[in-house]
């Protein structure tokens, strides 16, 4: 069921405010979720204010800024700093996305941040995946076959290969997922859309030979069915991916299966 | 997953409202809200089969200004939920889905709607309707 208000243990205090040496003149101030499982304390909004004269452009160099320079506790997570990996994920300026793409001019007031909506906290900016990554393993992300395999490679001719494009390239970020209100409310048992997506990739790839069972595997109220088109996925995704459609081309293949 | 009293991260309340998230919210909250006016078109059939008494206070409830300001809320309602029906239609159909008609349509929707919506309302007091 929908829980609109957050529990007793997660509503957001004020927290500190660091602020920026007397010399900075261009001052951008970042407001960032905090939370410290050590502590047994609610989450809380500290306020750094950051010398943009000296700070990156991206969200993400603005973060190290703060881990490296002004507080060494802030907990993210983070790698490639170039759109590929996908952990560096956060609800930025009230949308999920990339921290180290996100431009920070292209935030006018204070830039706010929390981490992906609607998941479980384990310090600061980083939410636990585990569920996330067990429904990714659910629906099974590799080629399964059923004819004796060959000599070489399983052959994809130039248009079956075509059929991925807008798929392959999904990192699993979450971003989209934790973007659905449908997700929020029912994460535990539909599937999102990242990982619909990804079922999809399965499904429209020539190679795989198990394509109706991992129909069969999605046929059920709530794995496929929670999604009504809100489209917040489709709006957020930072790589520019269409899980919406790929949930429309799965209801779709559902649909004509039936007839 | 919350075994260990973890924090859960805030969502709709810091969520930036997207056009597309209010549009299906206002899908569901007009289909509520037309289920009650079923009930409303129950009561005005039952008062019209009850006798002229009847009918004859039923029509003074609708004919309110609060009763006139309900029945352009169904009237929306409808109208709103039809259109935008249509375009569940069409993703239903695999169309539609790029952010860009997802606006184009979201936008008909809106302009569609308002002006059956403003249209209805001329109609009616035109041809001296609610008294």
């Amino acid at each position: 069921m929908a829980e609109f208000r957050l529990p007793p243990n997660s509503r957001i205090k004020q927290g500190k405010i660091w602020k920026a040496p007397e010399a900075a003149r261009n001052i951008k101030r970042f407001h960032v979720y905090r939370y410290d499982p050590d502590s047994g304390d609610n989450p809380r909004m500290d306020i750094y204010e950051i010398d943009m004269d000296k700070c990156g452009p991206m969200v993400l160099d603005a973060l190290l800024k703060i881990k490296n320079e002004i507080d060494a506790t802030l907990t993210l997570r983070r790698s490639c700093r170039e759109g590929v990996c996908g952990s560096c994920a956060m609800n930025i300026d009230g949308t999920n996305t990339l921290a180290c793409t996100h431009d920070i001019k292209d935030i006018k007031d204070d830039v706010k941040i929390y981490p992906l909506p609607h998941m479980p906290v384990i310090k600061d900016l980083v939410p636990d995946l585990t569920h996330f990554f067990a429904q990714y393993a659910s629906i099974k992300p590799w080629i399964r076959t059923q004819s004796p395999a060959p000599d070489r490679e399983r052959l994809q001719s130039k248009q079956e290969r075509a059929k991925l494009d807008g798929l392959y390239e999904c990192i699993l970020c979450a971003c989209c997922s934790t973007a659905c209100p449908s997700y929020w409310w029912n994460s535990e048992r539909y599937l999102g859309p990242a990982l619909l997506l990804q079922a999809y990739r399965w499904i429209a790839d020539s190679r795989d030979e198990t394509t109706g069972e991992r129909l069969d595997d999605l046929q059920d109220p709530f794995k496929l069915y929670r999604c009504h088109t809100i489209m917040n996925c489709t709006r957020t995704c930072p790589k520019g991916l269409n899980p919406a459609k790929s949930i429309g081309e799965i209801k779709q293949l559902l649909a004509e299966r039936e007839h | 997953m919350a075994a260990d009293n973890r924090p859960t991260s805030p969502h709709i309340g810091i969520y930036r409202w997207q056009i597309s998230m209010v549009m299906s919210i206002l899908h569901r909250l007009t289909g509520v809200w037309l289920s009650l006016g079923a009930l409303a078109l129950v009561y005005w059939l039952i008062a019209a089969g009850f006798g002229p008494d009847a009918y004859a206070s039923a029509q003074v409830l609708f004919a309110s200004w609060l009763g006139q300001l309900l029945m352009w809320s169904w009237c929306f309602s409808l109208f709103y939920h039809l259109c935008n029906g249509i375009r569940h239609l069409f993703w239903d159909a695999g169309k539609g889905f790029e952010i860009r008609s997802m606006y184009i349509s979201g936008f008909s929707v809106w302009i569609i709607s308002g002006l059956m919506t403003l249209l209805a309302i001329l109609f009616v007091y035109q041809h001296g309707g609610g008294t």
